[in-house]
């Protein structure tokens, strides 16, 4: 047990470097994550599948390709027998996809997205995978039609979302990689509040096909690990040009593990967004916000201000854009050709009312609530003062980037204007529950690579804070080199990583929740 | 219930007709429009598909770069201006046989748009149809109504779908109201179908076959008192796929419109479906600002640049446009104006051209197309093309009657074999028994006979009246049943006569 | 613009092809209308003079090859249907035609 929960807290880096050293074996790593899932998923539900027969046969044929060596272990990749969790949002052959929703339960895609094929080439065990907010549609997890996720810091908690289950898996040593969704901050905003690493590609830096679409023109697959390093290995995996993404940018892709390994910001100029931090956000996470950026000026990067006005449109403009297009992407499910069909319970039997019916029993509120504005905003009539108009913002967006980036190499701010706030707190408060999102989505809109990291815990309640760093579109590297910078000054401040202070959920309960940080026990923080 | 009519001469002395058309063509890419999955007609259902056409959770479309080509092809084949940049739109409207529920079309920025074809009615008359737009789509699956009565939508008990078909492209040509086609316009619309669907065969960018959907028209009829710009309210006839169908429903919508009007009431806007076995329209789904499809820029792909050098490498390759080909195949054949026309109005110029091509003479094959084929398709109510004769079958006949195997006579009654799946022509000569009689001796006796019959006859070809030969000839004829060649019978009665021939 | 009132969301839930109860639909107009306003400022925010942007990164002309590549068998196709019938996904009855 004790030595599972040594393997358990290795970083991904680390347990690379020692599959390669055959120090331990592949199995003995993925056992060791499946064991942790049934100890503790019970409590966090990160998961909605677990792939256990398929993630192992996987880990041992890594062994025996490494213990037979030659030619065949030498081209084994480096993260081959490396875990992973899944988004939900994900299409697997061999494992249900629901998205979160009661429309696909129990679907199974008859093909791979392509960051799964990736996935398969690298011979990364598959653990199976993980809860979202239906449709992506969410900022908590809460929106899941299988049952929230609950934040291994608190349990009474939201983990985040709408990956809240990828987030929770990695900060509970569920995995020690998954892949998320990045919509509006799927990735970041649960990374933020779960005290683990996420990252929002350059948009088209990584393919989309095969990850259930929400908006098209937001949505990035993305890492989520424990460590800068680690993403940038995963990143490095899924990423690169797929032709079955029109979107997909033919670039090469930067060597973003090299990146991570050389951090450095001296000389770097480093923007703080003026509209993004101050007004509305929790104290503790100004106070952990301005301490990093003290820690980059003490490393030798120059701190400057910048200002992006038109942010303050990007939220009413992403809640027309997204839900726009989300209502078109999720028209296909009708009930026809997959998934659930509900037939109308009185009146006549025809194909239409079977879509009304199947529609109105599959898909939960908050989805209803996208897929109306979406359909209002796109009608006629409304199309320029809406959408039209949406589109406009975007293009402001980009400039006041392109603006910023020109006095700065990279911005940052807070990922989430709080701290993890409890279950059901905001789940009747739409509006207050997309305000979660103001800072992680002028991102999406403007296609721009962010990255999420552990901030430190707040003080008035101990729960993790986030800090987004901003780059400019196909410039992912400059995120990892400073990224890795802050991550090593904080570690060396809290003594080692943040998430050795979070309970261990297997522990007897009251011994179980001694804080390691100054501060209120984390199951009991104070309220923000 | 039957819609009242009046008839098409009290129409339009009434009433002027203003046509519009959208034309649906098929590309015959070897890929679907935004998939990898073969475009393949009639396989086994949901084959012809991948997770892309049947719109699996996931999918992304990616675009068929042929399919580009060949609509900008038929933009510059229709003398359109080709845009420098053009996008898909989301055109969304729930559907079974749409499987995304939203069909990926193009909307305010089609590929082709302003252009012209100048259409030829049967009599040489040249009249200029002003194109709108050609606009890149994909095609839906296909809809079985099983159950109920007919077999028609109406009262189906429930559908079955193949979603083959989905995602196949489409190439939608638009035309402007066509004004001024008067008493001609059921000609015009069967003229203009016929022009788009040589263009696109002649491009080779489509099959370009009606029957099996390949050129799918809808056409717009509106009828207004002579003298009025402003335009009538229009119907839609969807789907008419045949050359001659397009003909009838304008012609029916003319005289349908008509009698509308003429009761005083307005023309319902609304989508018409053609009957082919009644000659009819019957009122679809009417027009309402319920049709909402909630356009907008397809997020999921990217805009189309064309290039003024890609436009013009592209220009380069297009074949000979069809008005100056068939100059060149008049000049060919050395067929006069009279003859080429009824060949080109009879819908037969393809054929005769592939007939040539399989080895006949082109006095042959207009004999043959002209002569027996024309009428009997006339007669089976179909196009000529579609009527089941290939080229060699007429180039078997005619090496038979050549060779003096079988007379014209026999060939025509052969070729009723071919139609009636009795086999080949050789085949169908040996079971039939027929078979000119090619010994001379049985000849030479009813020849004498025939002869001895009628010497005031014998004496009239011996003075030089050779027109008199016929009675001979049709005597020798009768008396073998018809089985001898009448040109050897010829001259075989001159030598007998001793006569020159 | 006008605010989004009930029969708003009746006759959209129609064209999304949602069903909703009367209860759902009174519930759906307060939250839509809350949103709907707190969306507006969008509409102002830009002059004429702004291009829209559709595509975060400009990409032109992605194009594919016409090459024949994967299909799936009728039965990978139906695999997930709700009902199928002869190698053909079954559906009830079609109300409005076209």
């Amino acid at each position: 047990m004790t030595e599972n929960n040594e393997l358990i807290r290795l970083t991904a880096a680390a347990l690379a470097e020692k599959l390669a050293a055959r120090e331990i074996t592949a199995v003995e790593v993925t056992q060791a994550y499946l064991d942790r899932i049934a100890a503790v998923d019970g409590k966090v539900h990160a998961f909605l599948h677990v792939n256990a027969d398929e993630a192992l046969a996987v880990a041992a044929e890594v062994d025996a390709i490494r213990a037979a060596g030659g030619a065949a272990a030498e081209e084994l990749h480096v993260l081959a027998g490396v875990p992973i969790a899944v988004k939900d949002l994900i299409v697997t052959i061999g494992q249900p996809t629901t998205a979160g929703s009661k429309i696909l339960e129990g679907w199974h895609s008859p093909y791979d997205a392509t960051v799964v094929e990736r996935l398969r080439a690298a011979k990364m065990p598959i653990l199976g995978k993980t809860n979202l907010d239906e449709f992506a549609m969410g900022s908590s997890t809460e929106h899941s039609a299988f049952g929230p996720t609950h934040n291994p810091w608190d349990l009474d908690r939201i983990p985040g979302g709408s990956g809240g289950g990828s987030a929770a898996a990695v900060a509970a040593f569920e995995a020690p990689l998954a892949l998320g969704t990045d919509t509006g901050g799927s990735i970041r905003q649960p990374g933020a509040v779960t005290g683990t690493v996420g990252v929002k590609p350059t948009y088209g830096g990584v393919s989309r096909y095969g990850a259930i679409a929400m908006a098209s023109s937001l949505d990035q697959i993305g890492p989520v690990s424990r460590t800068v390093l680690d993403s940038a290995l995963l990143h490095q995996v899924i990423g690169g040009h797929d032709p079955r993404d029109s979107t997909s940018l033919p670039d090469p892709m930067e060597d973003l593990v090299a990146a991570a390994r050389t951090g450095n910001v001296e000389g770097m100029k480093i923007g703080i967004i003026k509209e993004l931090h101050g007004e509305g956000y929790q104290a503790g996470v100004e106070n952990r916000f301005n301490e990093s950026l003290e820690l980059l000026k003490g490393a030798g990067a120059e701190i400057v201000e910048v200002s992006c006005p038109n942010f303050k449109y990007a939220l009413g403009a992403y809640y027309l854009i997204m839900p726009s297009e989300a209502s078109s992407n999720l028209a296909k499910f009708d009930g026809v050709r997959y998934g659930l069909r509900v037939l109308p319970e009185q009146g006549p039997m025809t194909i239409e009312r079977v879509m009304g019916a199947t529609r109105a029993a599959g898909f939960g509120d908050e989805v209803k609530r996208r897929i109306i504005l979406g359909t209002y905003a796109l009608s006629a009539g409304y199309y320029d003062a809406y959408y039209g108009s949406a589109q406009k913002v975007r293009t402001l967006i980009q400039r006041d980037f392109d603006a910023a980036f020109a006095k700065a190499d990279v911005l940052i701010s807070p990922t989430a204007p709080t701290t993890a706030f409890k279950l059901g707190e905001k789940l009747n408060d739409p509006l207050a529950m997309y305000l979660n999102d103001v800072a992680t989505i002028p991102a999406n809109m403007a296609g721009v690579p962010g990255l999420s990291l552990p901030g430190g815990l707040a003080d008035e309640d101990g729960l993790p804070v986030g800090i987004q760093l901003l780059a400019p579109a196909r410039q992912d590297a400059r995120l990892y080199r400073v990224g890795a910078v802050l991550e090593s000054l904080l570690e060396a401040q809290w003594g080692g990583p943040l998430l050795d202070r979070a309970p261990s959920l297997t522990a007897p309960s009251l011994t179980d929740s001694a804080p390691a940080v100054a501060g209120a026990p984390a199951s009991h923080g104070g309220s923000h | 219930m039957t819609d009242a009519t009046l008839s098409f001469e009290e129409a339009m002395e009434k009433y002027d007709p203003v046509l519009g058309f959208e034309v649906h063509v098929e590309l015959n890419t070897k890929t679907k429009m935004f998939s990898s999955a073969p475009n393949v007609f009639g396989d086994e259902p949901n084959t012809n598909v991948n997770e892309v056409d049947l719109g699996m959770p996931g999918v992304l479309p990616v675009v068929n770069k042929t399919a580009i080509e060949s609509s900008i092809k038929i933009g510059l084949a229709l003398n359109c201006k080709i845009a420098e940049r053009c996008r898909f739109a989301r055109k969304n409207y729930f559907y079974p046989d749409t499987p995304k529920n939203f069909q990926t079309s193009q909307y305010d920025e089609p590929i082709a748009y302003d252009g012209y074809l100048d259409v030829e009615l049967s009599d040489g008359t040249v009249f200029r149809v002003e194109i709108e737009r050609a606009h890149m789509e994909e095609d839906a699956g296909k809809l079985t109504h099983m159950g109920g009565a007919t077999g028609r939508i109406q009262g189906a008990d429930y559908s079955l779908v193949d979603y083959n078909r989905s995602g196949v492209p489409l190439v939608e040509i638009v035309t402007k109201p066509i004004e001024g086609a008067g008493s001609r316009a059921p000609e015009l619309a069967k003229a203009y179908v016929a022009a788009v669907r040589e263009i696109v065969k002649n491009l080779g960018v489509s099959d370009a076959k009606m029957e099996r959907g390949n050129v799918r028209c809808d056409a717009n009829v509106s009828l207004r008192p002579h003298g009025r710009e402003r335009f009538g309210i229009r119907s839609e006839t969807k789907n008419v796929n045949s050359l001659r169908a397009v003909e009838h429903a304008v012609r029916y919508e003319i005289q349908r419109h008509a009698a509308v009007l003429d009761s005083g009431e307005p023309v319902t806007q609304e989508t018409r479906h053609w009957h082919e076995d009644t000659r009819t329209t019957t009122s679809g789904r009417a027009k309402s600002d319920a049709d909402d499809y909630r356009y907008f820029p397809e997020p999921d792909l990217v805009p189309i640049t064309a290039s003024r050098e890609w436009v013009e490498e592209l220009r380069a390759t297009l074949p000979e446009p069809p008005a100056a080909r068939r100059k060149r195949l008049q000049a060919d054949w050395g067929y006069s104006d009279l003859e080429f026309r009824d060949v080109v109005n009879a819908g037969v110029m393809d054929e005769i051209e592939e007939t040539i091509a399989a080895g006949a003479t082109a006095t042959v094959a207009r004999k043959w197309w002209m002569g027996e084929i024309v009428g009997r398709a006339k007669t089976a109510d179909v196009d000529p093309g579609q009527l089941g004769v290939a080229p060699a079958t007429i180039v078997e006949l005619n090496q038979m009657v050549e060779d003096g195997k079988i007379n014209n006579k026999m060939a025509s009654e052969v070729l009723d074999g071919v139609l009636a799946g009795e086999g080949t022509p050789a085949e169908i000569v040996e079971k039939r028994g027929l078979a000119v009689v090619s010994d001379d001796a049985p000849l030479l006796e009813a020849i004498d006979a025939a002869l001895a019959a009628q010497p005031d006859v014998a004496d009239k070809i011996r003075a030089g009246k050779l027109q008199a030969i016929g009675a001979i000839v049709g005597g020798v004829m009768k008396a073998t049943r018809g089985q001898a060649d009448a040109g050897r019978v010829k001259e075989l009665i001159l030598q007998r006569l001793g006569v020159e021939g | 613009m006008a605010a989004i009132n009930r029969d708003d969301v009746a006759h959209l839930a129609q064209l999304a092809h949602i069903e909703m109860s009367a209860e759902e639909l009174d519930r759906m107009a307060g939250e839509l209308a809350v949103i709907v306003e707190s969306v507006k400022s969008v509409s102002e925010a830009a002059g004429d003079d702004v291009p829209a942007t559709s595509h975060p990164i400009p990409l032109t002309n992605v194009f594919r090859e016409d090459v024949v590549g994967h299909t799936f068998t009728a039965e990978q196709s139906l695999n997930g249907a709700p009902d199928a019938y002869e190698g053909r996904f079954k559906v009830p009855a079609i109300l409005d035609e076209d």
